[in-house]
This record gives structure tokens, C-alpha cells and sequence, in this order.
């Protein structure tokens, strides 16, 4: 093994070079001077005052917070089921198509899950008289559908390897089920709920293609504006934002990791 | 106090609610691309005509309009669409495996604390926008743009290499954007890998090549076909990156669908596609649950 490790090295720095060469550019040209992207014109910051202007797209911004902030949670409690379903249940009849329904959200492409919704919706509004007309509300719904899927994901790995003699102490002491469900499951598997929340929110917040198809006039989320800007061309406008969307999944990803480290690691010390 | 006993048990909740919500929202959908890409286009809000109609006083006629498959037979656009959407899909899974299979060989092989930040570094890009990950490759891609610069500056090249809008880029933007779907499965499968097993074909004269090819690769294929799948299935599928990166010879049926439904309000065409696109997948996603059941199965 020792002698293919000057191998493993390179292929590891050119692999994290490829992931991550790109998003440097982005971050370096975001303080450049000039409006032409990739020449050198010194260094400025006076594209984060232009995005601090920009009311269309502070306005998109803010609807996309909203709407990623619902997703995620109402996708975390239909997630958290769904995963309790599977790992808790082992036979009830519709298990193998809600397996099925919470696998392929995961790879389905999105046009089809845009297009199928906004049919379904069209279909929905002409009979029952809901949804009346398109907009946030189908947004939620839409990327609720598909981030779910996702929060399923990652509850269940935790439900899967969670040790089952605390909920059987409790409820042998006579504590009631829902009762050892809030006291007992839902702070062991807390860390997974923050995670899926966490991914469900970005994964609403990043998405352009489901939102086109079941979005309506006056409903225009931020990777819409910034698909329609970045169609007409590059501008320094687009790598302040992306800056700053960086900068903060970045910090939140390492706050969240790190203190979930230190509760891991405080937990195995109380163990022992 | 038998109010307990009238209320449904919490078990047939816990199931039914997400059940019914993806039953709703996720399968009850496809039904609906079926019907409208039945149907005929017409100029109206929603541009489509319904398949049941009333004609007379209770007299309710099925009209059903088998024109927009015969479209797609006939004219040659569709089919090439399909057949790009193919090749882009199957060049760019390779791709992926090629540059991943290593990547999480390597992550597995190393030492013990250090996985899990490497493969933090693997899934960070990942939560930042998809969109603006698109975005930075075409500042990189373009005619005036870093890489073109640098070969000019280097001497490489003298003239400007024309990457933007050509296969190539949409290429490189799959890659990019669906790279760790395939490391983060391939190492899953790697790092259970029994080493005693390499051991014992090394004590036996095994070289390391033959090792790799007869104890490693076989025994991480669940993750290979796996993580394959991750990558072919969406790509299929995909809009954004043939749209932002590709040129007007980069022929996908996403891009194809979306030109249909936003640019010709042709409704009934784009279901049709949609309903083409999702039969193609039928095979990949059967593949896809058989392999990661084997994964888990290995884990277990």
C-alpha cells in the first residue's frame, strides 16, 4: 500500500482542484475591478454595493428564503415519517411503493417532476378550485415532494443504527409511545433533522428548473433572475452573489458539522 | 376512557401521511402527463384540448389524439434528441467513474481521520448553488476566458480554443456538477472491501494489478453501478447545463421539452416527451434499486 501513496496524493489534489479551482475563480473575480469578468482590473468590492441595489433581485432573494424555509420544514416532518415508516415497520402493505416514491424523487429529472406537477395543479385548480392560480404555495408543494425524498435519506441512516434499549427501558417503565417519541427518538436523531432541514433548505433555495414550470406571474425566485442574467452573459454582479451564497453555506456547514462533532464527541465520553 | 381505541393508531399515521402525500404529488402527476400528451394543442388557457368532452346534453365523447407520438416518430429532431441525450448520459457516467474510482479508492485508503474531512471537501461544493457552480465554468470556457487566457500566456496556443457552447462543456459541467454521486456510493463500498482478502491473495503471490482486478473491482461493483446510475438517470433529463454550456447542436430531450413547453406553449409535445423521457428510464431506475439493495446487503 505504501508504495502507491505519492499516486493516491496526486489523484486526491487534482481531484480537489477540479471541485474546487472553479468556485475560487468565481470568489477572486468577484472583487474585480472591471466589468469584463475574467480581465484583471485591480481590486474593488463596488459589485457588492451594485447587488445591494438590485431590488428584483433582493425581492427574488427573499421570497427564495421563504420558500426554502417551508420546504424544508414541512419536508423534515414528512421525511422524519416516511424514514420511521421504513426502518420502524417492517411489513405493511404499501411499503415497497413508498420505497419506490421516496428512490426515484432522488434521480427523477426535473423536468419531468416540474411538468407533471404543474399538470397536476392546472387539473386540481379546474375541478376542486385549488390551488387558485400558481405561486408560493406551489413552489412549497413541489420542492417539498422531491426534498422529502432526501431528508428520508438521511433520518433513516440515524434511525437504522440507533440503539433500541432506551425506547424499550422507557416504555418497560411505562412511558407513553408518543412520550418516549419526544423525549427519547427525537433527541437521538435531532443531529439527521438538522442535516435533512439543512439540505432541504439549500436544495429549495438552488432550484430553477421545478419552480419555472409551477411558478406563476409575480412568483420569481432567485435562480430565475439569476438564470436570466447569466443567459444574457457573465456579469461581476452574479460572482458578488455567488460570493456571498458561499460564504455563507460554507460557515453554516462548518458551524453545524463542528458542533454536531462536539455533542458526538461529548456523548462518547459520557459513555465510556 | 376508551377514547384511545376510536382514534387510528398512530402506526397507519405514521405510514399513511407521507404515503399519501408522494401518492398525490409525486405518482398521481404521471397520470396527468399521460392523459395531456393524449391530447390535442389548441390556443387557449391551458393550451390544450380536455380528452373527455361534453358534445350535447349528457351525451360525454373521449377524444383521444395519438398526433403528438406519431410527431415524435416521424420527425427525425425527437429522435436525435433521444439519442444525444443517450450519449451525453453514458460519455459522462464513464467520465465520472474514471475520475471518482480513484478519488474514493484514495479517501478509502487513507488514513483513518482524515476520511471524514476529505469527504466533507467532496460534498461541500455540492451545497452550493448548482446554478452558480454552471456559472463559473463559463467564466473558465469562454472565448476571453481563464483557461483560454492561460494557454495564450503559456504559448500553447496562439489562437483562442472554442470550448463554450461544444459538446465538450456540457462534458466537463456533468462531470463537475455529478462527480460526487459517484465517489460518495463507490467509497461506501470500498471501505467495507475485506483487506484481509488482498493480504491473503498477496501471501500468495498475487501482484497488485491482478488484485485490484480480481478482488477490488468485482466486490465494489454494486457501488460502481450504483453511483452510475446516480449520474445517468438525472443526466438524461438534464436542462440547465446543455442549455447554459452547450451549443445549438447539443440536441437533449430536457432541453428539447423545455423549448416546447415555455417557448411554443406546446403542452401536449412536452408531455409526450416527458412521458418518452420517463420510459427510457424505466430500465436505469430498475438497475439503480437492484444494485443499492445489493450495497446494503454487503453492509449488512
Amino acid at each position: 500500500m505504501k508504495r502507491h501513496l505519492p499516486l493516491l496524493i496526486t489523484i486526491l489534489l487534482f481531484g480537489y482542484a477540479f471541485l474546487y479551482g472553479p468556485i475560487i475563480s468565481l470568489i477572486v473575480y468577484s472583487f474585480n475591478e472591471s466589468r469584463l469578468v475574467t480581465v484583471w482590473g485591480g481590486f474593488s468590492t463596488k459589485w457588492y454595493g451594485e447587488l445591494l441595489q438590485n431590488e428584483a433581485l433582493l425581492g427574488a432573494a427573499w421570497l427564495s428564503v421563504r420558500i426554502a424555509a417551508l420546504t424544508a420544514t414541512v419536508a423534515v416532518v414528512l421525511g422524519t415519517l416516511a424514514a420511521l415508516a421504513l426502518v420502524r415497520f417492517r411489513r405493511f402493505r404499501g411499503r415497497g411503493s413508498l420505497e419506490v416514491m421516496v428512490t426515484a424523487p432522488l434521480v427523477m429529472p426535473e423536468v419531468i417532476i416540474g411538468l407533471s406537477l404543474l399538470l397536476l395543479f392546472v387539473a386540481m385548480e379546474s375541478v376542486i378550485g385549488w390551488p387558485a392560480g400558481r405561486g408560493m404555495t406551489t413552489i412549497v408543494i413541489a420542492h417539498t415532494t422531491f426534498a422529502m425524498a432526501y431528508v428520508t435519506v438521511v433520518v433513516q441512516s440515524r434511525l437504522a443504527h440507533m440503539d433500541l434499549s432506551l425506547e424499550e427501558a422507557a416504555l418497560d417503565l411505562g412511558a407513553r409511545p408518543l412520550k418516549v417519541f419526544f423525549s427519547i427518538t427525537l433527541p437521538i436523531i435531532a443531529p439527521s433533522l438538522i442535516a435533512g432541514w439543512l439540505l432541504a433548505f439549500t436544495l429549495s433555495l438552488d432550484d430553477l428548473v421545478v419552480a419555472s414550470f409551477v411558478s406563476g406571474p409575480g412568483a420569481t425566485t432567485l435562480p430565475m433572475v439569476v438564470y436570466s442574467s447569466v443567459r444574457l452573459g457573465v456579469s461581476p454582479e452574479i460572482n458578488a452573489l455567488a460570493t456571498i451564497i458561499v460564504g455563507l453555506v460554507s460557515l453554516t456547514v462548518l458551524v453545524v458539522g463542528w458542533v454536531l462533532w462536539k455533542q458526538e464527541k461529548r456523548k462518547q465520553s459520557e459513555a465510556h | 376512557m376508551k377514547l384511545k381505541q376510536h382514534l387510528p393508531p398512530a402506526r397507519n399515521l405514521i405510514i399513511a401521511i407521507p404515503w399519501f402525500w408522494l401518492a398525490l404529488f409525486f405518482l398521481l402527476p404521471f397520470l396527468f402527463v399521460l392523459k395531456i400528451s393524449l391530447s390535442e394543442p389548441v390556443l387557449a388557457q391551458p393550451p390544450y384540448l380536455d380528452l373527455i368532452r361534453e358534445i350535447e346534453d349528457g351525451l360525454v365523447t373521449i377524444m383521444v389524439n395519438f398526433g403528438n407520438y406519431q410527431l415524435l416518430l416521424e420527425d427525425s429532431l425527437y429522435l436525435s434528441a433521444l439519442l444525444g441525450s443517450l450519449k451525453v448520459a453514458t460519455i459522462s457516467t464513464l467520465c465520472c467513474l474514471l475520475i471518482g474510482y480513484p478519488m474514493a479508492y484514495a479517501i478509502a485508503r487513507s488514513p483513518s481521520h482524515w476520511r471524514l474531512p476529505l469527504l466533507m471537501l467532496i460534498i461541500l461544493p455540492f451545497w452550493t448553488s448548482f446554478l452558480i457552480r454552471i456559472y463559473a465554468w463559463i467564466g473558465i470556457l469562454k472565448g476571453n476566458g481563464l483557461l483560454n487566457n492561460f494557454l495564450l500566456w503559456t504559448g500553447l496556443i496562439d489562437t483562442p480554443l472554442e470550448i463554450m457552447h461544444t459538446p465538450f462543456a456540457v462534458y466537463i459541467g456533468v462531470v463537475y456538477n455529478y462527480l460526487p454521486f459517484v465517489v460518495l456510493p463507490l467509497y461506501a463500498t470500498l471501505i467495507r472491501l475485506d483487506l484481509t482478502l488482498l493480504e491473503a491473495a498477496a501471501d500468495l503471490g498475487c501482484r497488485p494489478w491482478k488484485q485490484f482486478l480480481l478482488i477490488t473491482l468485482p466486490l465494489s461493483l454494486p457501488g460502481v453501478l450504483a453511483g452510475a446510475m446516480l449520474v445517468f438517470i438525472p443526466v438524461m433529463g438534464e436542462f440547465v447545463i446543455p442549455d447554459l454550456l452547450g451549443g445549438p447542436d447539443t440536441l437533449m430531450l430536457g432541453k428539447l421539452m423545455w423549448t416546447e413547453f415555455f417557448n411554443n406553449k406546446d403542452w401536449p409535445l412536452a408531455s409526450s416527451l416527458a412521458a418518452l423521457l420517463l420510459v427510457a428510464l424505466i430500465v436505469p431506475f430498475v438497475l439503480l434499486r437492484h444494485f443499492e439493495r445489493r450495497a446494503e446487503e454487503g453492509a449488512a
